[in-house]
């Protein structure tokens, strides 16, 4: 059984949902892998905040 | 020399909905009907790599709806197309989560849905012209 950690789940999720967005929302290759880079920083990047802002409410 | 409006007759022409179809029941298929090998592979790789780890994680099958959740759930399985009925029929992933892995498992074989029925419909705008 896989057992990744919560932040190894996430960079999983966020590597493959931003190749898919990537390949699939843009038309030319330097685009795709611009947009697919940006769609995974936004995904890590936001799960980061959210991860910080849920700490700071529940202390 | 082919005009823009022959290539749209040519993309018009033929059972248009058959990379559509076969994107949904096999991932990455309607990219490679179309023979963008590439997109093909990295849409492929990507969905096959995401509803594995999902069942690795013994993520749960949804098998019928029982109230709104369960419905949305279902669909995004059912996303997944041919790979959904093989796990079924072969008794993958779990009938009840009883870790958090579990959890994550099971919102990755959904996701893994959703994003293919995206590649899906990706495949149809590239077979009728609409796409480059």
């Amino acid at each position: 059984m896989f057992r990744p950690s919560h932040f190894a789940a996430v960079l999983l999720f966020a590597l493959f949902a931003s190749v898919v967005f990537g390949v699939t929302q843009r038309s030319t290759p330097p685009r795709m892998v611009r947009y697919g880079l940006y769609c995974f920083v936004l995904f890590v990047g936001s799960a980061i905040v959210l991860s910080w802002l849920m700490f700071l409410i529940a202390r | 020399m082919a005009t823009t409006q022959d290539k749209k007759n040519e993309a018009a022409s033929g059972f248009v909905y058959l990379p559509l179809i076969a994107g949904w029941l096999v991932p990455g298929a309607g990219h490679f009907l179309l023979r963008k090998w590439g997109r093909g592979a990295l849409i492929s790789a990507s969905i096959l790599g995401m509803f594995g780890l999902g069942i690795a994680m013994q993520g749960k099958l949804y098998a019928g709806a029982h109230d709104i959740l369960d419905m949305l759930g279902f669909a995004g399985d059912l996303g997944n197309g041919l790979l959904y009925v093989i796990s079924r029929a072969a008794g993958w992933g779990a009938d009840q989560i009883t870790q958090t892995t579990g959890d994550y498992g099971t919102r990755f074989i959904v996701v893994a849905g959703l994003l293919n029925v995206i590649a899906a419909v990706d495949a149809h705008n590239l077979r009728t012209g609409r796409k480059a």
